[in-house]
Order: structure tokens, then C-alpha cells, then sequence
């Protein structure tokens, strides 16, 4: 079986600030996985239209204008109305840490704020996607 | 029938997506609904898109795929880029210039990586052109990885075949690699508001004056500003008078064969692989048989006669 | 500069000295680092002396402050004259809480105002259109209209303080707001000072927020160049940014090459516009970051003094005004951690006294809290402080470029000139700035220089205090900045009641007439004052603007 993880790296909402998405989809490259990048401006439904085709098994969203508790909840809600309950929702960027419970409970699995090393990222996600 | 299959059938984008997922992997559930969709493929005009780095194919696509939507033709796209032979990964980047198409209903767009296959193509990749199909798809375009001499597998799946240009490339139309120029069935110099575009539709011309001389037809040389949409619709009439031409002179229904035949080799290819070097029964053999070919104890022919006759018997 | 025997006597004392005593000495005890260099990977020698500025001739490449090639300063008196701008960028929620800020600032010292605005803004949307969900007030103040404004400023001496807006698409009708704002007030246009933003091309590059494609938007920015130096003559008409270009990953030589390239490029429009280039020159300036390397970004900005001076010229600007550098600096945003969060102070501290010492005009000082929210109250309080320390107490500015004449600095300085000069000679072969941009040369080159940063944090190369060395268990616990949570509900309800009362007939044709002079090649900045005047939203006015001009879509680089 030649099973690689999938990953959809999306920027939803207005944004424009792509360093971080961009590195973490070359290093989820270099740690063998396929990376799908969205690019900028990705609406809910866009994103998880693509989610669907590509058949990823992690949507990374990357936000660092403050609007995450909208935008990210957009995603995992969307989600949850199509039945999709086998993909795993991480989100980055900038994410005060008293944000972070709240969208746990919305259904995000994994919260990476500045500092973080890609390495983590990369941890996180073999040791929480399904084989 | 397969349930997998059955959705796909009826066009649901997420047996689709699944079932190529499976197909990629190699997954045993891939061969199941495969056999059960096959006898409902084959309407589905393959289009092929190769050409320079840089040429604007992605862009392209994107025009062609809307410009066959206006004539309510239903599209698939399959967009490939290369795998790292280091890591495995890839950074499947075409759907980026595609996303004004993601919201709509009649269109399915999946990103691939090579996965180690040569030649510009996918493995899975007439799995996935026979998934499309069987899904209502009239129309379904792949982009290659672009350029060089070994990436003109397209032509193995593709009925009509595009290669991308860009002007200004000087003399490298004639460094640009034999191959790329004698698979195109039609030439597209694309940015064609660049300066030396002239130039480099007469160099193509010329090229094309060579090897279409003693031929029925004659490769177009099509001039396109994909961003501007400009000249995707004398584009989109190639194409399908192209299609036209293959029926006429029954090279359609050799070119299918063609690919078939390519298809049932990779499928082939990929059973004996991952049956001598994945299944545990035989991979600790075959192991050994490294080891021993190392040691000098025995030569690589003698060994691959070893596992092929165990395969053979 | 120097006598040519004693340099070569020098260069021979220091060859010894490497050999004999320096390589001896790190034989048995190592240097602390396999090999010393600054961000932009320019690699540094243990010693600099006369020998490495031997090249150097003072009169034609350092000189004397506000004199050609500006080297030392732009002026003559510089911060012994009148210190730099304390400007805090700020802005969030609805005008009513920014203009709280703003007083605040005021009242603690600041001397000139800076407003962000949120995304929609930034886009040219109102606060109700669908795509603001979400996003109002955020990262910045919602302006929606006139009346926007009129509440951001209120109370504010528009007439004494100069205001820089950070705001590049719709720049042109946020720029017609605060003219008319002012106007309504009493207010002669001749004496409102400030700066829009107004930079479209660092925005294909590396901030992301452009709305219109390349063309139709340098006709805009050149539209508010000849409109600036006629009617409002006080005001600089663009801050040429290399700031988001450095947060963008890019290296300090990347910063200073992309940035002066995109300058030259407004200055080559706009001539070709048929501008007398002695008149809207004076009116251009600069933004750049205040990065780490505390010695790379004084050679930086100084460099980047000399290098503008030199390419107007040939250009053919005469007057000095036209030659020297004005800029604004703000504090690396990208260098603040999230963890232990105090320590943000520090680094902004050094990388303030950088900027001091290279010669900044303007500056912003980060708050400690920023890699997690928008600035509480005291966090920005400190920010200010330490700007208002360094100008009181530690004596820098007794002098003019103190580090003048260091050995180290003139070489870097030379260095990061020759580097940029490199970088011009690259995007020439592209074809130029614009086509370099479609080609995805920048950014490219960022994307390069961002992911490399980050390997090195990631394989410990690159030690970044709190964050992969000199950790600590600590909960990260400061008061994050919380906002009304009203002010969305009223900012769309103000809205709504501005639609209702304005004269829409007015607003009709004002727009019409607007439509009109956009298909044509009229300065559109009359006719945009007339929308903002009648109360047409932004959203209504750039929506139109973006029906004419189209939008562009970005090349996918990684």
C-alpha cells in the first residue's frame, strides 16, 4: 500500500499574510506528505468543496487577522452539516491562548501559534491521522 | 454492485474523490468498484495538457474547463505534479489558478503527485480518467508535469494531446526536447501579449512544416492570453474538431486501444511489484536475495529468474 | 579616504595578526560559532579596520548630514534638531474606540498618529458586506464612510498633528475622507500634513491586500502624486514600504533592493505621466522594518539614504529635496514571540535604538503583547516609553550618526549597496519590476529566505530566546486587548442610517460622474472627493472602481 496523508492548507477569509502557510506546506512536503494549498481568500464552502475532491485527511487553516472564531468555526460547521467527520481541522497563525478551548470544543483538533516548530506539526499529524 | 461504484455512478463528488483515493493507494477496495464501473466508461473526450514551466497550462485549463461548461459539457480535471524522490511528498500547487471553478457542481478537480512514476503521469492516473468518465464527465484534462523529454506519457492516455509555449524562447524552440514537439496536437504559444510571439509561431510553423509533411493533418499553432481569455474558444473548436478528425479516420478507436494496453500494463506492473516487494510472504525473500546479490553470491539475472519462477509457477 | 602606505601597512599588521595571533588562539579555543553572519547571509569578519573602507572617498560617498549623498543624515541638524516622530500605528473596532486610543497615545507622548484599518477596510468593503463577516475591526478601524472619520478624528487637531493611514487599494478614497473631514472642519487644505500608504506594488509582493491588477493602479497612485503636490502640498503621497517585505521572510538586502526598486518604479511612472519629477519627489517617502541584527540595519538604512540619493539623480531630479530619503520605521513584528512575552520589551529596545542610530524621520515601537493581540492599553504605554527613554536618557542623539566612520558599519553599508545593486541588475534582465512581479521573481525570493529562517529555528542554528533555547514551563498569562463587542452592531446599524439620510440622488450622480472618468484618463482624485463628500461608502466607491478595473489574481509562488 502507498498510503500518503493528504493535507488541504487553506487561508480563509480577507488575510493576505502567507509566510507561515507557505512554510508549513514545504515542510509537510519534505515530510512526505501531499500538500494542497488553496491560496488567499477561500470561503468555507470553498474550502471544504475542495477538502471533498481531494479527499484530504487534514484542513490546516491559517489566519493571522483575528477573525479565526468565525472563519475557523465556518469550516468544522460545515463540516458537520455534510456528515464529513473523518477529517482532522488544525489551525494556526495568531490565536490568543483563552481562544484556544473555545475552538477545540468547535471541533479543532490542534491550535499551532507563533513559535511553534514545523516539526510539531508534522508530529501532530501522523500521530492523529488514521493508517 | 459495488457501493463505491454505484455513487460514483451517480456523480457523488465524495465516492469520487474516495475511490481515486483508494486506486492511489492501492487499496483492495480500488479493484472491486473498478471492475464495476469500466462498461460505463468511454464517452469521456481525454485531453492532455504538457508544455514549458512557466507556460500558464494551469490558467489555461481553467479557461478551457469554463469554456466547455458554457456549452454545458460536464468537466474533470486531473492535475499532476511531481513527487520528491527524497521525502515523498509533493506540493500539489495547480488548483490555486483553479479555484473560481471549485464551487461548481459540474466540475471535479483533483491534484496528484507523480509518486515515483516517470514520465510525467501519475500511476493512478487512468484510474482516476476511468473514474471521471464513468461519473458523467464529457470532458476530462490533464495537466503533466511539464517539459523534458521523458515526460511524454501523456500521449499513452490522452486523445487529443495540447503542448504549451511561451514566446521569447528564442533558439530554445529548437533545444526544447524532440519528444515534447512530436507529441502535440496542437501547439499553443500561450502569454501571447509577450514580445516575440510572431517569432516563436514561426519557429513552431516551421517545425511543424517538418514533421507533418508527409502527414493527413496538419498540427495547429494556436496563439492564447488564457488570463485575458483570449483565444480559448478558436481553442476549445480545435479541440474538438480534432476529436472529429480521430473518428473520421478511426485513429480514436486505435488511440483507446493504445491506452487500454498501457493501462493494463501499469496494473500488471503494479500487482507484480507490490506483490514480490510488499507482500510479506515474499519480501523477506526477495530481501535476502538483495543481500545474497551483494555478497556477490548471486548475479541479479539469476535472482530475478528465482522470484519469476516462483511467480510463474 | 586614508593614506595608501599606512593602509597597506595596516593590512599587513592585520595579516600577521590573523595568522599569528587570532588562528592560534582559536586553535585551542574555538570560536563560539562555526561561522559568523548577519540575516541576509553576508558573512562578517572578526575585525574591520581602515583597510576594509579603502575604497572609500569622504567627500563622494560619506560627506556631511543633509548633504549629498545624504549618507549621515538628511539634514543638517537631524535628531539634535528635532527628535523623530513617535507615531504608534493603531486602530480596532469602530472609529468611537480608535479615537479612545488615539487620545490616549496623545496623552502619553506620542507625536503623530498612524491608523490601521481592518481587513474590509483594507479591501474596500463595507463593514456589511458579506465578505466582512468576521473580519470587522479586528487587526484594525472600520471606515466605511465620511462619517467614519469624522468620528475617528473627533476632537483631534488634524491642523497641528500629521496622520499616516496605512492603507494602499482604496488609498485614494480613504485619503478623500480625511482631506474632506478636515475641510468640514474648517480646515485649509494646505496645512493637513501626513501620509497614505498607497504602495500597490509591495502589495503583489508581499502584503497580499491589492484589489485592482498592476496598471489601473499605478494610474491611481500617480493620480494622488500630482493631485498631493498641487492641492495638498504637506501631504507624502506614498510610504514606499520595505517593512512588509522583511515580515514577509525576506532577508535586510532583499528588503533594501525591493523596496528601492519599487520606489524607482513610482518615480519612472509618474514621469512618464509627464510629472516634473523636483515636484512630486519631495513628497515620496519611506517605510522600513527594525530587524534583529542590530549593525545590519543601521548600514541598511544608511545605505539606502545613499543609494536613493545617487538613482534620483540620474534620474534627473535636481533640488535636495527631491534627493533625500524621509522614512518611517517600525519594530520587527515578525521577531516578537509569543512566549514569555515580557521579553518582547528588549528586543524592541534594540531594534528602536538601530533605527535611531540609522536616522529614521518616524517610529513605531511594538508592544510586548503583539504576537497574540492587538496592543492592551499599558503594553503600548510601555512601547512609547521606551522611544521617549532612548530620546531622554541615553544621549545618542547628542550627536549626528554616531557610528560614522566605524569601520565595520561603512563596509556593511558598502556591502548592502553592492548587494542591492545585484538585485537591480536581476529584475533589469526580467524585464523589469512589474513583469519580475508577474514572473514571481520576489516572490519567490522571499519564500526562499522565509523557509530558510525557519529551518535554522527549527534545527536549533538559529537560537531564538523563549522560543527554542532559555524556555520556560510559563503559562503565557498577559491582558489580552478585548474589544466592545457592540461596535460591530453599531458600525452596520451607522451604516444602514448614512444610506437612508444622505442625499442619494447626489450620491447617484456623483458616482455616475465617477464611473465616467475612470474609463477615461483623468486625475479621478476631484471626482472621488465628491463621492466621499456625499456620503457614497468606500464599499460603493472602490466597488465601482473594482467593476471598471477588474481584480487581480496573484501567480502561486511557494
Amino acid at each position: 500500500m502507498n498510503k500518503k496523508i493528504r493535507i488541504l492548507i487553506a487561508k480563509p477569509g480577507l488575510d493576505g499574510h502567507d509566510r507561515g502557510a507557505k512554510i508549513v506546506a514545504r515542510s509537510l512536503r519534505n515530510a512526505g506528505m501531499e500538500v494542497i494549498y488553496t491560496g488567499l481568500h477561500q470561503t468555507a464552502e470553498m474550502i471544504v468543496e475542495t477538502a471533498i475532491q481531494e479527499d484530504v485527511d487534514v484542513i490546516g487553516l491559517s489566519l493571522l487577522s483575528g477573525a479565526h472564531m468565525t472563519l475557523f468555526t465556518d469550516v468544522t460547521k460545515l463540516l458537520k452539516k455534510k456528515k464529513i467527520e473523518d477529517i482532522i481541522v488544525l489551525g494556526g497563525g495568531i490565536i490568543p491562548e483563552q481562544d484556544i478551548p473555545k475552538l477545540k470544543k468547535e471541533g479543532i483538533s490542534g491550535v499551532f501559534g507563533p513559535g511553534t516548530r514545523t516539526e510539531e506539526i508534522v508530529e501532530f499529524i501522523n500521530k492523529n491521522v488514521k493508517k | 454492485m459495488n457501493e463505491i461504484a454505484a455513487n460514483v455512478l451517480k456523480e457523488d463528488p465524495r465516492a469520487i474523490a474516495r475511490l481515486i483515493t483508494f486506486t492511489e493507494n492501492g487499496d483492495i477496495e480500488a479493484s472491486k468498484a473498478m471492475k464495476d464501473i469500466h462498461r460505463f466508461t468511454g464517452n469521456a473526450h481525454v485531453i492532455g495538457v504538457t508544455g514549458v514551466m512557466g507556460g500558464g497550462k494551469s490558467t489555461l485549463i481553467c479557461e478551457i474547463a469554463r469554456e466547455f461548461r458554457k456549452k454545458g459539457k460536464k468537466v474533470g480535471i486531473i492535475a499532476i505534479d511531481p513527487t520528491s524522490p527524497f521525502s515523498g511528498g509533493a506540493l500539489l500547487g495547480d488548483r490555486v489558478r483553479m479555484m473560481e471553478l471549485a464551487m461548481d457542481k459540474g466540475v471535479f478537480i483533483r491534484s496528484m503527485g507523480t509518486r515515483g512514476m516517470l514520465g510525467g503521469l501519475a500511476s493512478a492516473v487512468y484510474d482516476v480518467v476511468e473514474i471521471l468518465d464513468a461519473s458523467g464527465k464529457d470532458i476530462i484534462l490533464i495537466e503533466t508535469v511539464g517539459v523534458g523529454q521523458a515526460e511524454v506519457d501523456i500521449i499513452k492516455i490522452a486523445d487529443t494531446t495540447l503542448v504549451v509555449l511561451v514566446p521569447g524562447l528564442g533558439d530554445s524552440v529548437q533545444t526544447i526536447k524532440a519528444g515534447l514537439m512530436e507529441i502535440a496536437d496542437i501547439f499553443i504559444i500561450n502569454k501571447a501579449d509577450r514580445p516575440g510571439v510572431n517569432q516563436t509561431v514561426a519557429e513552431v510553423e516551421s517545425l511543424v512544416d517538418i514533421e507533418c509533411s508527409n502527414e493527413d493533418r496538419r498540427t495547429p499553432v494556436l496563439k492564447t492570453i488564457a488570463k485575458e481569455v483570449n483565444g480559448i474558444k478558436e481553442l476549445v473548436q480545435e479541440i474538438e474538431t480534432h476529436k472529429k478528425y480521430l473518428k473520421n479516420c478511426k485513429k480514436f478507436d486505435i488511440k483507446r486501444k493504445k491506452r487500454y494496453e498501457a493501462e493494463l500494463v501499469e496494473i500488471i506492473r503494479k500487482r507484480l511489484m507490490n506483490f514480490i516487494f510488499d507482500e510479506s510472504k515474499f519480501k523477506d525473500k526477495v530481501e535476502l536475495l538483495i543481500d545474497q546479490i551483494y555478497k556477490k553470491e548471486i548475479d541479479p539475472y539469476s535472482a530475478a529468474d528465482k522470484i519469476l519462477g516462483k511467480i510463474l509457477k | 579616504m586614508y593614506d595608501k602606505q599606512k593602509l597597506e601597512s595596516i593590512k599587513k599588521k592585520e595579516n600577521e595578526w590573523q595568522k599569528n595571533k587570532y588562528k592560534k588562539i582559536t586553535k585551542n579555543h574555538p570560536e563560539r560559532k562555526e561561522s559568523f553572519e548577519n540575516l541576509s547571509g553576508i558573512g562578517i569578519k572578526n575585525i574591520y579596520n581602515p583597510w576594509d573602507n579603502k575604497d572609500l572617498e569622504f567627500f563622494k560617498d560619506i560627506g556631511f548630514p543633509g548633504e549629498y549623498p545624504f549618507l549621515r543624515g538628511i539634514h543638517a541638524t537631524m535628531h539634535r534638531g528635532r527628535l523623530w516622530t513617535m507615531r504608534q500605528f493603531a486602530g480596532f473596532g469602530s472609529a468611537e474606540e480608535t479615537n479612545k486610543r488615539y487620545k490616549y497615545l496623545l496623552k502619553h507622548g506620542e507625536t503623530g498618529l498612524s491608523v490601521a484599518f481592518d481587513y474590509p477596510t483594507l479591501y474596500g468593503y463595507d463593514s456589511d458586506h458579506p465578505l466582512a463577516r468576521g473580519e470587522f475591526g479586528k487587526c484594525g478601524v472600520a471606515i466605511s464612510s465620511l462619517k467614519d472619520m469624522e468620528i475617528l478624528f473627533d476632537g483631534i487637531h488634524v491642523d497641528e498633528i500629521t496622520t499616516s493611514m496605512t492603507i494602499n487599494g482604496p488609498a485614494a478614497i480613504i485619503w478623500a475622507m480625511y482631506i474632506a473631514n478636515a475641510e468640514n472642519r474648517g480646515i485649509n487644505r494646505n496645512l493637513i500634513g501626513g501620509t497614505i500608504q498607497n504602495d500597490i506594488l509591495k502589495e503583489y509582493i508581499a502584503q497580499k491586500s491589492f484589489i485592482f491588477p498592476p496598471e489601473p493602479s499605478m494610474k491611481l497612485i500617480v493620480d494622488t502624486f500630482e493631485y498631493g503636490f498641487k492641492e495638498v502640498p504637506r501631504w507624502n503621497t506614498i510610504s514606499i514600504s520595505g517593512y512588509h517585505i522583511r515580515e514577509a521572510g525576506s532577508t535586510a538586502t532583499q528588503e533594501l533592493a525591493f523596496t528601492l526598486g519599487d520606489g524607482i518604479e513610482y518615480v519612472k511612472a509618474a514621469k512618464e505621466r509627464g510629472l516634473e519629477i523636483d515636484k512630486f519627489a519631495p513628497r515620496l517617502s519611506f517605510f522600513f522594518n527594525a530587524h534583529n541584527d542590530f549593525f545590519e540595519e543601521i548600514a541598511k538604512y544608511r545605505a539606502a539614504r545613499r543609494i536613493w540619493a545617487k538613482e534620483m539623480k540620474k534620474l534627473g531630479a535636481k533640488k535636495d529635496r527631491s534627493l533625500l530619503m524621509r522614512f518611517h520605521t517600525q519594530t520587527a513584528g515578525c521577531a516578537l514571540t509569543a512566549q514569555q512575552p515580557e521579553i518582547n520589551i528588549v528586543r524592541v529596545t534594540l531594534q528602536a535604538l538601530s533605527a535611531i542610530l540609522g536616522g529614521t524621520q518616524s517610529l513605531h515601537t511594538n508592544s510586548m503583547d503583539e504576537a497574540l493581540a492587538l496592543p492592551s492599553e499599558k503594553a503600548v504605554r510601555i512601547a512609547l516609553r521606551t522611544q521617549q527613554i532612548i530620546a531622554e536618557e541615553s544621549g545618542i542623539t547628542n550627536t549626528i550618526d554616531p557610528l560614522g566612520g566605524s569601520y565595520y558599519i561603512e563596509w556593511l553599508t558598502d556591502k548592502m549597496e553592492e548587494e542591492t545593486y545585484n538585485y537591480f541588475d536581476k529584475v533589469e534582465k526580467l524585464g523589469g519590476v512589474i513583469p519580475a512581479i508577474e514572473k514571481g521573481f520576489f516572490q519567490r525570493e522571499i519564500a526562499e529566505s522565509a523557509y530558510k529562517y525557519q529551518k535554522e529555528i527549527d534545527t536549533n542554528k538559529r537560537k531564538i530566546v523563549g522560543v527554542n533555547d532559555y524556555i520556560t514551563d510559563d503559562e503565557i498569562s498577559i491582558p489580552i486587548l478585548k474589544m466592545d463587542e457592540k461596535g460591530e452592531h453599531r458600525q452596520i446599524n451607522r451604516i444602514k442610517k448614512l444610506r437612508k439620510e444622505r442625499n442619494n440622488q447626489k450620491v447617484e450622480k456623483n458616482l455616475h460622474r465617477l464611473k465616467k472618468a475612470a474609463k477615461g484618463s483623468e486625475n479621478l482624485m476631484p471626482y472621488i472627493l465628491d463621492c466621499i463628500r456625499s456620503y457614497a461608502t468606500l464599499g460603493e466607491t472602490c466597488g465601482l472602481l473594482r467593476e471598471i478595473y477588474g481584480e487581480y489574481e496573484e501567480p502561486a509562488i511557494y
